[in-house]
């Protein structure tokens, strides 16, 4: 269809409404960056959401989209994936979709492996509700349900992400935009799931959260060292252990059959004959006889 | 109002001398065991042989929800004639253990006979009530599989029993035993068919042989099979080709099958880690632009709920089955109830309008899910399929379905959408755009929870959301005009009209029968659609003195159960009244007869 290549100008559609100085405004520009680099058709290109701030983001991409119900945006992207292997899937969310609503959809996403991209917008604090503690607010953090602040042990989301199978798994910075999309490309290219957290300051209720990892607010960004071997989970629980802001680039990375391929084999060798769905059911009610 | 609760065409007492050659038109045979004893299967068999021979059956069976062992028992009432119920009484109980008698000889009727195995059951021989013929079924079993210690195929024994009792064709029975079991292997084909013979050869005594009349059934086709077996290939012939859904006791067996079928078809069941990612994932699959479905029964459709609403308000089409147990909560997950009317209706947040229809019998449950697909695709909302554990499980006869007449294929709507296109037009239907279609206008949909406007967009405004909400309610209003009027039992009009729906259809149409062939002016009907109701209904309630809803839930808080509420707040009508039960099982005739009468007084 679309002959002419496919701009940011195409994929922009209506103003985000995020507050000025949202960590988001980046994520949102290093993924049109990529689909411009990547230049799939456009009718194929298929953003999913939750729900939350970060999750208003298919409204801003112009490109078929859902936003969906809090915390379930895996289970629907993994039937649109499963069932359309011409689309190309792409979930945004925040911390408190993914890792507390949505949790056990994560966990489950990641040992399935189904052929998508999730992009978890970290923002360590509820901010469509207007602060509430989430799931990876930092002991201690003051919110409007923890006055004396947060008591719960965080989620710490590399562990979880790699212990449950995540094929692919990744931690950016929104302030590093281009760490971001090098970090945003290799996980859409590939195959399986991909799970990219990143940390997007909330700049109302959280401000300053991720200073500490950024060079230009006197903290320091550093990046995994190029002689990891993201091919070790020892090494990624290693590496998820440190100390918060810790390290950025690709935790783990493995090559697995996906769900779609498994899926997709059994499907192509269930029926070898190639038998027309009537005449199977004709099949079916004959031996009912 | 009727006295008398037995059916006219019921076998008369046996006698102790009679017997031979004693023509019956219909009989209900209970096996009791225990559940690894494989009396289902022989039960099975016996059904299948029905539908094969022109006679009419229903089972009835229960299983303990323990995953082996316990009690159990399995069922058939075989007719010449229309077989509405499993039959409140049996004719013969077929006794294995000790408790088994214990617990089941208050369900054979006065003059019924008892065949109890003597290995295993001492049996009351001074009660008068009934016959007892005792029959060393383990030990004539062990003996005839060349004496290894096991009774494995004493369930065979006893159907070899039962073929010479009633007079059935042996070799017919043998074929089905054929087909099931030489699958497993030769050897265990040889036993079945030792174990089989033996029985079939075992010499009766005194108990002689009764012949079961042929039926009058014409339909040369016909199949047999349960609930949920007609469900799952009405689902397949009407296009249904992605679902996803979570195991749960009566729902998995469609889950089962379909993981298994759609791969064969080109499509995809999966199994989600839970309810809420599996109507999750059907709706995924439901905005591809696939027709899919998700099922549960009831506590999972409880946690389906807020999805549902979502497929409601973006008018995605999406197949939802419920088959309903025994609840609250776990409740009884083997038994049946029709307590999730309102939860299919009502259930979920907002204003949020679903079509729901419920299947009658095992037949009917292929044709309300070739129902539900058209009306999912034609309206473009969810679409409830309210069954019960009783449909799920029991095998019924009925005309093989017509394919070449039902059988819609599949298929994906990816035509370019033009510069108008309006996925959501206040004065048209619904036409989702699946991801891939090509929009002419290069403005692409977001479909989305929000309250939105014609095209999609989020929107806040308080005349949109009136506007939009009515477009949702009307589009499924629109067609109580289109459906069926409901099937009525007796006249037009009269003093009692007794309403149901589900699957107390057989047992309320059997009392109607009854009570009508014995003078009373009372008439039924059975509503199929449940939401929207026929336009018809209400001038039907209208037509009668009295009506009596009878349906298995509670009479709640008010004294009404969950339909005659709906139909007495629906039409403000207050001469409907309810008879409701919550024992776990399905209607006796005598249970609605009385009902009735106490619904007089």
């Amino acid at each position: 269809m679309s002959s002419q290549p496919l701009t940011k100008k195409d994929l922009l559609a209506d103003h985000p409404t995020w507050c000025p100085g949202c960590g988001d405004f980046a994520v949102l520009a290093a993924f049109f960056k990529i689909l411009e680099k990547l230049q799939y058709p456009h009718e194929k290109i298929c953003t999913i959401a939750g729900i939350g701030c970060s999750s208003r983001f298919p409204y801003f991409v112009n490109g078929h989209g859902v936003h969906f119900i809090h915390g379930r945006a895996l289970p629907l992207a993994t039937g649109i994936s499963l069932s359309r292997p011409d689309l190309h899937v792409f979930a945004f969310g925040g911390d408190g979709d993914g890792f507390s609503i949505g949790g056990n959809h994560l966990d489950h996403a990641a040992r399935k492996n189904p052929n998508l991209t999730y992009v978890i917008m970290d923002n360590f604090v509820y901010g469509l509700t207007k602060k509430q503690t989430s799931p990876t607010s930092p002991i201690g953090y003051k919110s409007k349900t923890d006055p004396t602040g947060a008591i719960d042990q965080p989620v710490n989301p590399m562990k979880k992400l790699v212990s449950n199978g995540a094929s692919f798994v990744a931690r950016t910075h929104a302030a590093k935009v281009k760490h971001m999309m090098d970090v945003f490309e290799q996980a859409i290219l590939h195959p399986g799931f991909s799970v990219v957290e990143v940390l997007s300051e909330c700049v109302i209720f959280y401000k300053g959260a991720f200073d500490p990892a950024n060079d230009r607010k006197g903290g320091e960004f550093v990046e995994i060292d190029e002689s990891y071997d993201p091919s070790d989970s020892q090494a990624a629980f290693a590496l998820a252990a440190e100390d918060f802001p810790g390290k950025f680039g690709v935790f783990y990375k493995e090559e697995r059959p996906t769900k779609n391929d498994l899926e997709q084999k059994w499907i192509d060798s269930a029926n070898p004959e190639g038998v027309e769905p009537i005449d199977l059911l004709k099949g079916r009610f004959a031996s009912m006889r | 109002m009727a006295s008398s609760t037995k059916a006219p065409d019921s076998v008369a007492p046996v006698s102790s001398s009679e017997g031979d050659g004693r023509d019956l038109k219909d009989a209900v045979i209970r096996f009791a065991g225990n559940s690894q004893d494989g009396i289902q299967t022989i039960g099975a068999f016996l059904a299948k042989m029905a539908g094969r021979s022109a006679r009419e059956v229903m089972t009835y069976m229960t299983i303990p929800s323990t995953i082996s062992g316990g009690p159990s028992i399995f069922q058939v009432h075989l007719g010449s004639g229309e077989v509405l119920s499993a039959g409140d009484e049996a004719d013969f109980l077929v006794a294995f253990y000790q408790h088994s008698y214990e617990n089941h000889i208050s369900s054979l009727r006065d003059g019924g006979v008892c065949i109890y195995d003597s290995d295993q059951v001492e049996p009351d021989l001074s009660d008068g009530r009934v016959r007892y013929v005792g029959i060393p079924m383990t030990s004539a079993t062990v003996e005839a599989l060349g004496g290894s210690a096991k009774d494995r195929g004493k369930n065979l024994f006893t159907l070899g029993l039962v073929v010479t009792i009633f007079n059935l064709d042996r070799d017919k029975l043998a074929e089905i035993i054929e087909r099931q079991f030489g699958r497993k292997g030769e050897d265990v084909l040889r036993n079945a068919m030792l174990a089989f013979d033996s029985g079939h050869a075992y010499q009766t005594g005194d108990l002689g042989k009764f012949s079961l009349e042929m039926g009058t059934n014409e339909d040369k086709d016909r199949i047999a099979t349960d609930g949920n077996m007609a469900l799952t290939y009405g689902l397949l012939a009407g296009g249904v080709r992605y679902g996803a859904g979570y195991p749960i006791t009566p729902w998995s067996t469609i889950m089962e099958t379909l993981r298994t079928e759609l791969p064969k078809f080109g499509g995809l069941f999966v199994q989600s880690e839970d309810e809420l990612a599996a109507v999750s994932t059907a709706i995924g699959f439901a905005y591809s632009g696939h027709l899919a479905i998700t099922g549960s029964s009831g506590p999972g459709l409880s946690l389906k709920m807020e999805a549902l609403s979502y497929a409601t308000m973006a008018e995605l089409p999406l197949i939802v089955v419920n088959v309903q147990r025994g609840g609250p909560s776990t409740g009884l997950p083997t038994s049946v109830e029709q307590s999730d009317l309102m939860q299919a209706i009502y259930g979920s947040h907002g204003d949020s309008p679903r079509i729901v229809i419920a299947p009658k019998d095992v037949e009917d449950c292929y044709y309300v899910a070739l129902d539900a697909c058209r009306l999912a695709r034609e309206v473009s909302c969810p679409v409830i399929i309210l069954t019960d554990q009783a449909l799920a499980s029991r095998i019924e006869a009925f005309k093989e379905p017509d394919l070449d007449k039902d059988f819609v294929p599949a298929s994906l709507d990816q035509d370019a959408r033009g510069e108008d296109f309006k996925p959501y037009p206040l004065d048209g239907m619904t036409r989702h755009a699946p991801p891939g279609t090509v929009m002419e206008a290069g403005k692409y949909p977001v479909v989305t929870g929000l309250e939105h406007d014609e095209w999609g967009h989020p929107t806040s405004s308080p005349a949109l959301h009136v506007q939009m909400t009515a477009r949702r309610r009307e589009k499924i209003k629109a067609i109580a005009d289109e459906l069926p009027a409901p099937e009525i039992v007796g006249d037009a009009k009269g003093k009692t009209l007794i309403v149901g729906w589900g699957s107390t259809w057989g047992p309320i149409r059997e009392t109607t029968l009854r009570l009508r062939d014995s003078g009373h002016d009372v008439s039924s009907v059975h509503l199929r659609h449940v939401h929207p109701l026929p336009s018809s209904v209400k001038g039907i309630l209208e037509s009668y003195e009295d009506v009596v809803v009878v349906e298995m839930n509670d009479e709640g808080l008010y004294g009404y159960g969950q339909m005659a509420t709906l139909l007495r707040g629906h039409f403000g009508l207050s001469h409907i009244r309810s008879v409701t039960k919550t024992d776990g099982l399905a209607f006796k005739i005598r249970e609605i007869i009385a009902g009735i009468d106490g619904a007089d007084s």
